[in-house]
């Protein structure tokens, strides 16, 4: 079951909203399950403008690489430098400390477009195998 | 349909013709409309093994070899000793005429000379991370200034006109594909600007002398540009290698180092950089890591820089490398060791200033440039070049390279530890003359 206080993608990204229009961000369970063990992150610096489910950074696994997609617009606040030295724990702990960046978040109506918890599991449960 | 190139054997296409239903050969041809099968080729009767031995010989008998001729051209493939070992290491049938063997649960051995060629090639160059080797040194270069390009996230690249003409086009060519402009800027550098990505230079350069890396580097630097330069591998026997002048990219041209010339190829590129850039490196990577059960063993590696994984987003579209001649440079440094590099060095270094020396002493010769230089120098000649190279090689010389579109008369000379001092003293006996 994935976090309920979660929002997601349909690219397997998910975002915790926090007080203060911020959000941390991350790639959910099933995500880092299909990718196998990451390898490498590159996340946008801090100030760094996004738009809504445009490309956020990349991630690399061994034999496969994905680009990770904003769920809202806003600016890169922080970036997880944990996970940067230390990609396995996105495997590991991809809802908590494999966070991968915390977002200002500019427009909070964007939140509705996103899947809620329940929502984003049937997602999960209907994909083509 | 016998023949001895043919390893079938008549059993052999019965057993397999039973096998697949069919009754002959000619039957799995009959898609194709009669009148297209059994074409008739204007072609002469095959010939025995003794006769075609003989029709190749005389054919190759047609080159002028360098068993045969003294040789005094170089300018980007050069004519150097090439010790036997190399020839037994290399033929062995495991390197020789294996197909991409790459696959790490049977290649081990393959694996682990690729990763010594990198571990050598990053002792010689002083650079941190190598690569196993591209096509040759002039897409090595090409390669590089895209490199720069991704890494910089900028639009142009600067090249100096003393960078080899033929690599300078190469390069021209790779950069146009991505609609990126390539200018030429003078060695004081006024052409460099903010929005370009690197700096392109030769050391030493296409006609034979050394320039000012430290301050090509710092310029560069200055600007947020890398400083991208292709060596001569042999010279770093004596020079100092490009790690140590702050070079961002360093390519080779690996030819000189245990390969035959073979009319211009098959080369070697080699390609190094800092470590910092290695996820921006083309070309194939070999590791080395752990298996299951702990024991050391070599795989290749970074693989999603590669467009099988990336596909448009790849650092570059190459997927193979210079596997044969990689080894032959690995043999090569093995067996020569670096004081043998050194002597190789230093043996091209005297010989060329021995010769550049008797030739600036002729009537109607003399030495176009005083900078320090390597094993390569330009002359100015009493008459053009070809018809110079013309009476040189009646008399078993290959002369230099004749260089008067770009300086009148001018010749380019290269000596190595290949040319006797008996060679020198005749070419300029043969100079004196003209």
């Amino acid at each position: 079951m994935n976090p309920q206080e979660c929002k997601y993608t349909q690219e397997h990204e998910w975002i915790r909203p926090e007080p203060g229009n911020k959000g941390k961000v991350g790639i959910t369970d099933y995500a880092q399950s299909g990718l196998g063990d990451i390898t490498f992150i590159s996340l946008p610096a801090p100030g760094t403008q996004v738009k809504q489910f445009k490309k956020l950074g990349e991630i690399e696994a061994v034999k496969v690489y994905s680009d990770i997609f904003s769920p809202v617009s806003g600016q890169v606040l922080e970036i997880n430098q944990a996970v940067i030295d230390k990609p396995q724990l996105v495997n590991q702990d991809p809802y908590g400390d494999g966070w991968l960046v915390s977002l200002e978040i500019s427009q909070p109506a964007e939140l509705d477009a996103l899947m809620n918890s329940e929502q984003y599991d049937r997602f999960v449960t209907e994909l083509p195998k | 349909m016998t023949s001895p190139y043919l390893q079938n054997t008549e059993a052999d296409r019965k057993a397999m013709l039973r096998e697949i239903g069919v009754s002959s050969v000619e039957e799995l041809f009959q898609d194709i409309p009669e009148k297209f099968r059994n074409a008739h080729f204007n072609l002469p009767l095959p010939l025995s093994e003794l006769e075609l031995k003989e029709e190749l010989r005389q054919l190759s008998n047609r080159n002028a070899n360098l068993n045969d001729y003294a040789c005094f051209l170089g300018a980007g493939y050069y004519w150097h000793f090439i010790p036997s070992v190399i020839s037994h290491i290399t033929g062995r049938s495991e390197f020789y005429t294996a197909y991409t063997p790459y696959q790490a649960e049977v290649s081990q051995g393959t694996l682990q000379t690729i990763y010594e060629y990198q571990s050598l090639v990053c002792q010689l160059t002083a650079m941190e991370v190598s690569n196993a080797g591209m096509y040759d040194g002039s897409t090595a270069l090409a390669e590089a200034a895209l490199m720069a390009c991704r890494i910089t996230a900028r639009n142009k690249a600067v090249i100096l006109p003393t960078v080899n003409p033929g690599y300078y086009k190469v390069v021209d060519t790779y950069l146009s594909g991505h609609d990126l402009p390539l200018e030429k800027v003078e060695s004081n550098l006024d052409g460099l600007s903010p929005d370009c990505a690197c700096l392109i230079v030769q050391q030493p350069n296409f006609l034979g002398y050394f320039e000012d890396m430290a301050t090509y580097a710092q310029k560069a630097h200055e600007n947020g540009a890398l400083l991208v330069v292709i060596v001569d591998p042999i010279s770093l026997g004596m020079f100092k290698p490009p790690g140590n002048y702050e070079a961002d990219i360093a390519v080779a041209e690996g030819q000189a180092l245990g390969s035959p010339i073979s009319f211009g190829g098959s080369g070697l590129g080699i390609f190094t950089c800092r470590q910092e850039y290695l996820r921006q490196m083309p070309g194939r990577i070999v590791g080395r890591t752990v298996d299951v059960e702990g024991n050391p063993g070599y795989v290749l590696t970074l693989a999603t820089r590669e467009q099988h994984i990336r596909r448009e987003r790849a650092t570059s579209n190459i997927c193979t490398n210079e596997a044969l001649e990689a080894l032959a440079t690995t043999v090569y440094l093995a067996a020569l060791g670096r004081k043998g590099l050194h002597q190789v060095a230093e043996l091209c270094y005297h010989k060329a200033h021995y010769a550049a020396d008797a030739i600036s002493k002729l009537k109607g010769y003399s030495l176009i440039f005083q900078q320090p230089f390597f094993k390569e120098f330009v002359i100015r000649c009493p008459v053009p070049p070809y018809q110079i190279n013309e009476v040189l090689f009646k008399e078993r010389i290959i002369g230099g390279l004749d260089i008067n579109s770009r300086i009148e008369n001018g010749m380019l000379l290269c000596v190595t530890e290949m040319n006797t001092k008996q060679d020198i003293d005749k070419l300029a006996e043969i100079l004196g003359r003209l």
